[in-house]
């Protein structure tokens, strides 16, 4: 039944419903109109529905995680992003948080699609057969869907800070959630996002120790991005980084590991055995 | 049974027409409304009658079977209350048919509110039909005409901008407070002062939700008055500043010459607190906080002018929105109207119904 179509145009069309989700909100924010909240949610479950599908057929050729490329490691923090917000948007009901998570995945699936060479070659085996392995890296990246929701509800506080500071109130600013709302879910998504990308580290780091990686630069990199989130945590939790700054911080990390996914990818073990992939 | 039925009608008199003087003398107790009832009830040609009385109106909304039950109402309705007849016909509106449903429809929408677009009406006309409902004087013509205006008057406040933004200073004030927080059940609330605004204020939080109040006057015995009234604590005035990181809301309401909220005191109460916003609305003149209060993260400060632009915008935004909201009533009252009619026509009555000329008539 899926094999109907292949696994990128099934993403391509993922990638169409979360665009109608961002359109959908932007025409409600130009027209000073509350979207509707059950069509925005529809909308990205469908395209979560959609992106399930092709990764599925990834999965199925690759057996296994499809973790292979950059394309494949984009496609894979979008799909976990977006299993948070259904769980989240559900729960919580934040005010204007589908149609940021809409604007993002977007952005995440159609670039990835967009540029050819991220998915030109792929690594064979990337994972050695190590269930282990396989499981740390869904984890790690599991966790940077956790830090892209994280991303968002901070530029969502960004925002609604900066409308109650300057008492610009009116217009799309009237439909953002309340700062102690912003406040205390951008708080659990960090701790939560913390909390995975350790057990990931934990898991990854019993591989290393039996078989060092090739690239001291990819265990680096992700200790460090591990490091900086988990500093943010305790700084946060003392409350000696707060407010519009802890929000900037959030922001800034979660970019500098959206850039690092590029290291992680190249410095992923086994030595890349590339192949083409067709389409 | 007569083949011209009853007529559906409205009399009354609202703030665009009566003084307050006047609207005063108009204010119908549920006391004087049985009575009123008692006295109609041997009319006979008023078929179904409702009444609604608030601070800015009283309205009969019903059906008649002749002008003359209605010219009875209203002479068993000034009599009652004393009022001159003459002064309440300058002041009296009557419409009939479709006329006077647009104008229900109108007035539980809260397009004819003194407050545009105000909710507090929509309850005050359930109100008055609840009335008629235990009084025995709603009828299958106003059991209608009632359920439909409740739901258009939902659809119009749904489907247009007209009671968004809150348009009363205290209001404005609550609702920065949610915008803030989320909700006020859990917050502490802080008043300094006992004047009329901070005291006003300090209600519309409780009506909000807020439960925990606590008030601070430089005349400690009329902060305990005011805590009584509002079922609050009171505070030494001289220990608000100190123990400012323990609410989350200060209303500021003193008569103090200069600045009662210093930077200092401010910063020092978020060192204590700093995770938690502080939200300030300083409604004294002159001002009770000083304004550099607002640069300290998670602190937000509003003073009265703020509170009163933002009110003037929203106002303004709802003003904008009347003529779309005045033509969805015209089109749910369009398309009631028929139905309405035709349950009208088989009302009996003992009299002949009046000419289509009344239709627009005062």
């Amino acid at each position: 039944m899926l094999s109907i179509l292949t696994d990128r145009q099934w993403l391509w069309i993922a990638a169409g419903f979360y665009l109608a989700g961002f359109a959908l909100g932007t025409m409600a924010l130009l027209r000073e109109r509350r979207h509707s909240r059950v069509l925005m949610y529809i909308l990205i479950a469908s395209g979560y529905g959609l992106q399930n599908a092709g990764l599925w057929l990834r999965g199925q050729a690759e057996h296994g995680c499809p973790l292979g490329n950059q394309f494949e490691i984009f496609q894979f923090t979008a799909w976990s992003a977006t299993t948070l917000f259904l769980v989240i948007g559900a729960t919580f009901r934040l005010s204007l948080l589908g149609y940021f998570t809409s604007a993002l995945m977007a952005a995440l699936t159609v670039v990835s699609l967009a540029i050819p060479e991220w998915d030109a070659t792929h690594r064979a085996n990337v994972f050695g057969g190590n269930p282990w392995l396989e499981f740390h890296a869904a984890l790690a990246l599991f966790s940077y869907g956790v830090f892209a929701l994280l991303a968002l509800t901070s530029l969502l506080f960004l925002l609604r800070n900066y409308s109650l500071k300057n008492k610009r109130l009116g217009g799309w600013f009237s439909f953002l959630p309340s700062i102690i709302e912003l406040d205390q879910i951008s708080l659990r998504l960090l701790a939560a996002g913390v909390v995975l990308l350790t057990a990931s580290l934990v898991v990854g780091s019993v591989w290393w120790l039996r078989d060092p990686p090739g690239s001291v630069h990819m265990v680096a990199v992700t200790i460090a991005v591990w490091l900086a989130y988990a500093i943010a945590l305790g700084l946060r939790l003392r409350g000696a980084l707060i407010a519009q700054r802890f929000a900037w911080v959030c922001t800034a990390l979660f970019v500098a590991a959206l850039v690092s996914l590029d290291t992680v990818d190249h410095g992923s073990h086994p030595a890349p055995a590339a192949r083409a992939i067709s389409n | 049974m007569s083949p011209a039925g009853g007529i559906f009608f409205h009399l009354g008199a609202s703030h665009h027409t009566a003084p307050l003087a006047l609207r005063e003398k108009l204010a119908l107790t549920p006391e004087k409304t049985a009575v009123l009832g008692a006295r109609l009830g041997a009319a006979g040609e008023l078929r179904e009658w409702a009444v609604l009385s608030t601070c800015n109106r009283v309205e009969f909304y019903g059906v008649a079977g002749s002008p003359a039950a209605i010219d009875r109402l209203q002479a068993e309705f000034c009599a009652l209350l004393e009022c001159s007849p003459v002064d309440f016909a300058g002041a009296a509106r009557r419409t009939f048919g479709l006329e006077a449903l647009r104008h229900l429809l109108v007035v539980a929408a809260g397009l004819d509110s003194q407050m545009l677009g105000e909710t507090e009406i929509f309850g005050q006309v359930k109100e008055s039909y609840a009335g008629a409902l235990r009084r025995g004087t709603a009828g299958p013509v106003l059991n209608r005409a009632f359920q439909k205006t409740f739901q258009a008057a939902k659809f119009v406040r749904t489907h247009t901008a007209i009671t968004e933004g809150q348009v009363s200073v205290a209001s404005v004030a609550v609702d920065l407070a949610l915008k803030i927080f989320g909700g006020l059940r859990t917050v502490r609330v802080l008043l300094l002062g006992a004047g009329e605004i901070g005291e006003k204020t300090a209600r519309a939080f409780q009506s909000r939700g807020a439960e925990a109040l606590t008030v601070a006057s430089r005349r400690l015995e009329r902060a305990m008055e005011l805590a009584q009234a509002l079922a609050a604590a009171a505070l030494p005035f001289e220990h608000a500043p100190g123990r400012l990181a323990e609410f989350d809301i200060v209303l500021c309401a003193t008569s103090a010459p200069g600045v009662v909220l210093t930077h200092d005191a401010v910063a020092a109460a978020m060192r204590r607190r700093p995770a938690r916003p502080l939200f300030f609305i300083d409604l004294a003149l002159p001002r009770d906080v000083e304004p550099t209060v607002a640069k300290l993260p998670n602190v937000f400060l509003y003073n009265l002018d703020d509170l009163a632009k933002i009110a003037e915008e929203n106002r303004a935004a709802r003003e904008s929105e009347v003529g779309r909201a005045q033509a969805l009533v015209a089109e749910k009252a369009g398309a009631l109207w028929p139905r309405l009619e035709q349950l009208c026509r088989n009302i009996e009555v003992g009299a002949a119904a009046p000419s289509r000329s009344l239709a627009s008539a005062r």
